[in-house]
């Protein structure tokens, strides 16, 4: 009696607080409950963790930029104890390309899609007053902090031949198994777990709060884009994470217990690892740019004053890529040994993917076509994505061919086609998103004319790292080796060029930054203007501590254009 | 809502257990990945008549043998390659010496390739289905009496194939 009597009073005290009283420094920031700032949180930690993981991909090019190993070894010296071992610097080369990967992968581009924008958004959007269970939020984040430090660690335990796991983001046994002997593996694979567990707990979160939550009125066929594309996602995450899961900890006990879950010796199979980790990794690659379709699709309809064109089609293309992407895994390997029925199922049901993805492409013309475009800097940098995801699109549709992959697979032309459509594609719909909110989130208005140049050098910068990258993969330059022939020298060195072009990119980002925190202009309620109309337009920049303590009413018909655009002139 | 979430979610987790011993048996049924079959006596009797009386051609067979990298057995197939006509039976021997100082026991895994083949090719009596523990320098030989089932004939992915092999190694017992 004695709780329920405490729970009800510490209740009732929360009603003498106004909507922004904010908890002291510690208790907000370190023990948060309030979706915005947890939002927050994950977006600071995604923009720190990809200057760690991008600092990791400027030095692999500058390794490329010429045949030879030059850099490795002052790498390897440092991470042995002055050891620079030949071999050790090989190792050095697959600990960097395995952070690279699973820090992008992990603590980048989830934490900065699912973490931030759908954190800060689906709950503004929707009419909650927060998420369904802020602590489980809470908890969400810092162990995702817990999987970074424990990745983070991994770089100072032996991991077979030098520090450190170099198993690549895959971790395929028997390399991570047998093949890596030492704590640094187990050190990553917790990480993963940790991180797994995070977004398992936040996309519960998630679908709780979008299908108990909505304020009245917000039908599921009324909700934005944006928040159907992290529902979708939040259901990729549930039903492929455990399975990484599942597979992980068999690699922990192959490894720690004896067990021969993927050891030929002892009737296991490593192909089944393989089966197991891309039936969660490709709905991953889903789980990265699907929100990013959502915000793309708030951005387009916004600066073209128009709702978008099909909604509709637009939500369950998103589930249709969803559920497709669940059955097509096998195009990863197809390079296992795999008869020609199985190749011709798995090329057909990989390809069958480019109607919903051509769906949406179309859409965002469509709703473009005859709006009163303006050019502001979320649009620019969403054309961007559309244009460069279009182009990923098109290798990926190359690459899904498995007579075509026996040739390409594992060369640069895969690497092209997965930076095209991630590292081009996700990483544009981070910035046209962060560009979008961030007069929302943060009450400043950033410098347009800044993140305008940013896109440019940016544009500039991936393309000259990333194009170049698939003549070497048609040359047949294979992934994963610090070294290469010098025949492969020209493009190797173009490609490298790329990277202080778009490092120069990213300290404009930073100068507007901290130009917006220092001059930057007052942000209104709705600084875009009439297109955009989703709830989060509703409220003040920054919104309320707490917002909807009455709910906001969606009614019917006029709000239907209320939810999803303007009503369009015409109607 | 949030237990269905967290039911579909251990339900998940459960699937990924339930795929290892899944693909075990899927494997064995379908001859994935040149999974062979095992055949018993009256199986194998039934499928040389079937052959004998449809006047089946003869497919060649090639015998491939490995040891894994700690294990120090010398294994080698006595033929290189036996023809042998698609129903009838065959008797191969492989040849084994442990060349260590110590008693080891090995269990050998196996496919055949083409992949295809996996699920035609079956083993009346094989070495491969016990462990074996050979003394310091021991030497035996070990059989293994198979047939190709007839059924491939029927098969249009194993049209134009005209050889089998049938590959071994040998780890240590775990």
């Amino acid at each position: 009696m004695a709780t329920t009597a405490d729970t009800f009073q510490a209740h009732t005290d929360e009603h003498h607080h106004d909507a922004d009283h904010k908890p002291s420094f510690f208790a907000r920031w370190f023990m948060s409950t309030n979706h915005k700032d947890i939002g927050t949180l994950y977006i600071i930690f995604s923009i720190f963790a990809g200057i760690v993981g991008g600092a990791i991909s400027g030095l692999m090019r500058a390794e490329l930029a010429e045949p030879g190993v030059q850099l490795m070894g002052q790498v390897t010296a440092w991470l042995n104890g002055g050891s620079m071992d030949f071999d050790q610097q090989l190792h050095t080369w697959n600990v960097l390309i395995t952070a690279h990967g699973v820090i992008m992968v992990f603590f980048v581009v989830m934490p900065a899609t699912m973490g931030g924008f759908a954190n800060w958004f689906v709950p503004l959007m929707i009419g909650a007053p927060d998420m369904a269970f802020p602590r489980m939020n809470n908890i969400a984040f810092w162990m995702l902090m817990a999987a970074f430090g424990s990745l983070l660690l991994s770089f100072f335990f032996p991991g077979g031949i030098g520090q450190g796991a170099g198993t690549g983001w895959t971790i395929y046994a028997p390399l991570s198994t047998s093949g890596s002997v030492g704590p640094a593996v187990d050190f990553a694979i917790f990480a993963i777990h940790l991180s797994g567990a995070s977004s398992i707990m936040s996309s519960i979160n998630f679908i709780t709060t979008i299908f108990n939550m909505r304020a009245p009125g917000m039908t599921l066929h009324k909700m934005p884009l944006f928040a159907w594309s992290v529902l979708v996602t939040a259901f990729l995450l549930l039903l492929a994470l455990p399975v990484l899961a599942a597979a992980i900890t068999m690699l922990l006990t192959d490894r720690n217990f004896g067990t021969t879950f993927f050891d030929a010796s002892g009737g296991g199979d490593p192909v089944l690892y393989q089966h197991l980790f891309w039936f969660f990794g490709h709905p991953e690659v889903y789980i990265m740019i699907l929100p990013g379709f959502g915000i793309i699709s708030q951005i387009v309809a916004t600066f073209s004053r128009k709702p978008v064109f099909g909604y509709l089609g637009m939500a369950y293309a998103m589930v249709a890529i969803g559920v497709v992407g669940f059955i097509v895994w096998a195009h990863h390997m197809f390079t296992v040994g795999m008869d020609v029925n199985t190749k011709m199922y798995f090329t057909a049901a990989t390809m069958v993917i480019a109607v919903p993805t051509g769906i949406k492409i179309f859409s965002w013309i469509a709703t473009m076509w005859g709006g009163s475009l303006e050019f502001k800097s979320p649009l620019v940098w969403a054309l961007g994505f559309i244009f460069l995801f279009t182009v990923g699109g098109v290798t990926g549709v190359v690459l899904a061919n498995g007579g075509i992959d026996d040739n390409l697979h594992d060369t640069y032309y895969v690497v092209a086609h997965f930076h095209y459509v991630l590292s081009l594609g996700a990483v544009f719909t981070l910035f046209a998103g962060f560009f979008y909110w961030f007069p929302k989130m943060s009450g400043r208005m950033h410098s347009e004319l800044l993140a305008h140049i940013q896109f440019w050098v940016f544009f500039i910068g991936v393309n000259i790292i990333f194009f170049p990258q698939h003549f070497l993969g048609m040359n047949g330059m294979p992934r994963r080796y610090p070294d290469y022939t010098p025949a492969f020298q020209y493009w190797n060195e173009i490609s490298s060029w790329g990277v202080p072009i778009m490092a120069a990119s990213l300290v404009i980002f930073f100068i507007n930054m901290a130009y917006a925190f220092t001059a930057g202009k007052k942000a209104p309620a709705n600084y875009w203007g009439d297109g955009a109309t989703t709830l989060e337009w509703s409220l003040s920049s920054p919104p309320p501590y707490h917002q909807f303590e009455t709910l906001p009413v969606i009614e019917d018909h006029h709000s239907h254009h209320d939810a999803i655009g303007p009503t369009p002139a015409k109607a | 809502m949030a237990f269905i979430g967290v039911g579909l979610a251990l339900g998940m987790l459960g699937l990924g257990y339930a795929a290892v011993p899944l693909y075990d048996l899927f494997c064995r049924v379908t001859g994935f990945g040149g999974t062979t079959q095992v055949a018993t006596e009256a199986q194998a009797a039934t499928a040389a008549a079937q052959a004998s009386s449809a006047g089946a051609p003869v497919m060649s067979i090639r015998f491939d043998a490995n040891t894994a990298r700690d294990m120090p057995w010398q294994f080698k197939p006595r033929q290189v390659t036996d023809k042998v006509q698609i129903g009838q039976r065959d008797l191969a021997i492989y040849e084994a010496k442990n060349l260590s100082a110590v008693p080891i026991t090995g269990t050998a895994t196996f496919n055949v390739e083409p992949k295809q083949a996996g699920k035609y090719f079956n083993k009346i009596q094989c070495f491969c289905f016990t462990e074996q523990t050979l003394q310091p320098g021991q030497e035996v030989s070990m059989p293994v009496l198979y047939y190709v089932d007839p059924a491939a004939l029927d098969d249009p992915n194993m049209k134009g194939v005209e050889q089998i092999t049938l590959s071994y190694t040998f780890h240590r017992s775990k």
